[in-house]
């Protein structure tokens, strides 16, 4: 049989997605062996720093009963000399049973996928794709309504946010409305948005979260960075207008859940955390039978 | 001989004895086509080109004859993405042994560079480039950059 990786989630269909969710949704009911993965043994290779993703992949593996291996810093590997990620990957493979990659390069997984002898997880490579967070993303939405129809706001950097672009890609598959809100010169790629209008979703450019606060199901908030604008004066000026706070939401619909990949720097205001609507720790906790369920298809 | 004496003559480009004929290219892409091919000044084979030759079918096109080498149909093929009209001749001995069109071929690998700078194949790893040809344009296998247009400049 081939080998099963996974790199994007357009490898995905409606089912096969749907199958992992209700599979992560069996794990998080305690309803799992939790020595699925006894004696098995996932390499942790991440090129560029994260917290999250990767102590959610580690947690995932212990909880199955496996373990997990790692480099630590990039510093440390043997990347830093010089070695081609295709040789890191060739003799990784030999030490473990799957590797999770993250890499600062956009198809660095595709590559990995390609010279690994064993299955390869992508958790994100450049401002491509990561996989495990959009079925995360979608299984959080999925706890408090049914995707299908939904409309999603996605609020910030919607040009080099891989998680709204994969989050957008996986949406397609749902029928879902987009509604998209951000910075001048951090829309959603053309190209990504023909793409998507070409697979039948309806997108929706606002200049204001206001215009769409009251008609929204999800508002799905990432991080603006910093460093794409020229001085902060500027930075502060625009991340003041996407700025998520219980004013803004006190119009919104009562089962409106407020999402965001972490980590949040100024976009959601922290007395939001008490809301109702704030759903993003509930997300970041999620990873774990997400991973757990991914771990499960692709070692077992 | 200037050019009018030549057409008098008609005999713009001389006949191989062995080799490969690529007629009926698009006008003014035979360089390119060149470049596709990967011939470059150091070539050993008496190489001709000619361009903007006027054509009943195609109002201009462009001739390219290589002698003492036949192209095999992977390197043929390339040729159809920037000039699908394109025929290929072989010769053997001053006449056409074979004739055949070029087919848009549905994988290019080491052709073309992925316009993504933050792409993988951009960078020293051991693998060429790799696009699947679709009907919007080259779909990098990697990075899913799409190129729309100007192949030919992104020629490697």
């Amino acid at each position: 049989m081939a080998t099963r990786h996974i790199i994007s989630i357009g490898d995905f269909d409606r089912k096969e997605i749907d199958r992992l969710l209700d599979h992560a949704a069996q794990i998080e009911s305690k309803n799992y062996d939790e020595n699925a993965l006894h004696g098995r043994i996932l390499a942790v290779l991440f090129f560029e720093p994260s917290t999250r993703t990767r102590m959610s992949f580690e947690s995932a593996m212990a909880r199955l009963g496996g373990t997990s291996l790692s480099v630590g810093s990039v510093e440390a590997c043997s990347m830093a000399k010089g070695e081609t990620l295709a040789d890191t990957i060739r003799v990784v493979s030999g030490y473990a049973d799957a590797i999770v990659i993250r890499h600062p390069k956009e198809g660095a997984a595709r590559l990995a996928a390609e010279f690994a002898t064993v299955p390869v997880i992508n958790a994100g490579d450049g401002a491509g794709q990561h996989p495990s967070q959009t079925l995360l993303d979608l299984y959080t939405i999925r706890q408090s309504m049914p995707i299908d129809g939904i409309d999603i706001a996605l609020v910030g950097d919607l040009r080099y946010g891989r998680t709204a672009h994969s989050l957008a890609s996986a949406l397609s598959l749902y029928n879902a409305r987009l509604h998209t809100i951000s910075p001048r010169g951090l829309e959603l790629p053309a190209a990504m948005a023909a793409g998507l209008a070409e697979k039948g979703m309806e997108i929706i450019e606002h200049d204001d979260i206001r215009d769409v606060i009251d008609s929204v199901d999800v508002l799905y908030v990432t991080r603006i960075q910093r460093e794409r604008f020229p001085d902060s004066a500027s930075y502060f000026n625009v991340a003041s207008s996407y700025r998520i706070t219980p004013e803004l939401l006190a119009g919104a619909k009562k089962h409106l859940i407020v999402l965001h990949p972490l980590p949040r720097v100024d976009e959601i205001d922290p007395r939001v955390d008490a809301s109702p609507h704030a759903r993003y720790f509930e997300q970041s906790k999620n990873g774990v039978p997400v991973r757990m369920a991914m771990l499960m298809q692709v070692l077992q | 001989m200037t050019t009018e004496s030549a057409e008098n003559e008609g005999l713009l480009v001389r006949r191989i004895k062995n080799g490969t004929v690529i007629d009926h290219i698009a006008g003014g892409e035979a360089l390119n086509v060149v470049k596709i091919l990967g011939i470059t000044g150091t070539t050993q084979e008496a190489l001709s080109i000619a361009t903007n030759v006027p054509s009943r079918n195609m109002g201009r096109k462009d001739i390219v004859k290589l002698t003492n080498r036949e192209l095999s149909k992977e390197e043929v093929d390339r040729i159809a993405l920037i000039s699908p009209r394109a025929t290929i001749n072989i010769i053997r001995n001053f006449k056409v042994c074979e004739k055949k069109g070029v087919e848009i071929p549905t994988l290019i690998e080491g052709l073309v560079r992925c316009p993504n700078p933050g792409c993988i194949s951009n960078t020293n790893e051991p693998i060429r480039s790799r696009f699947r040809v679709q009907p919007k344009g080259l779909h990098c296998c990697y990075c899913d950059w799409v190129i729309t247009s100007d192949i030919t400049g992104h020629i490697i």
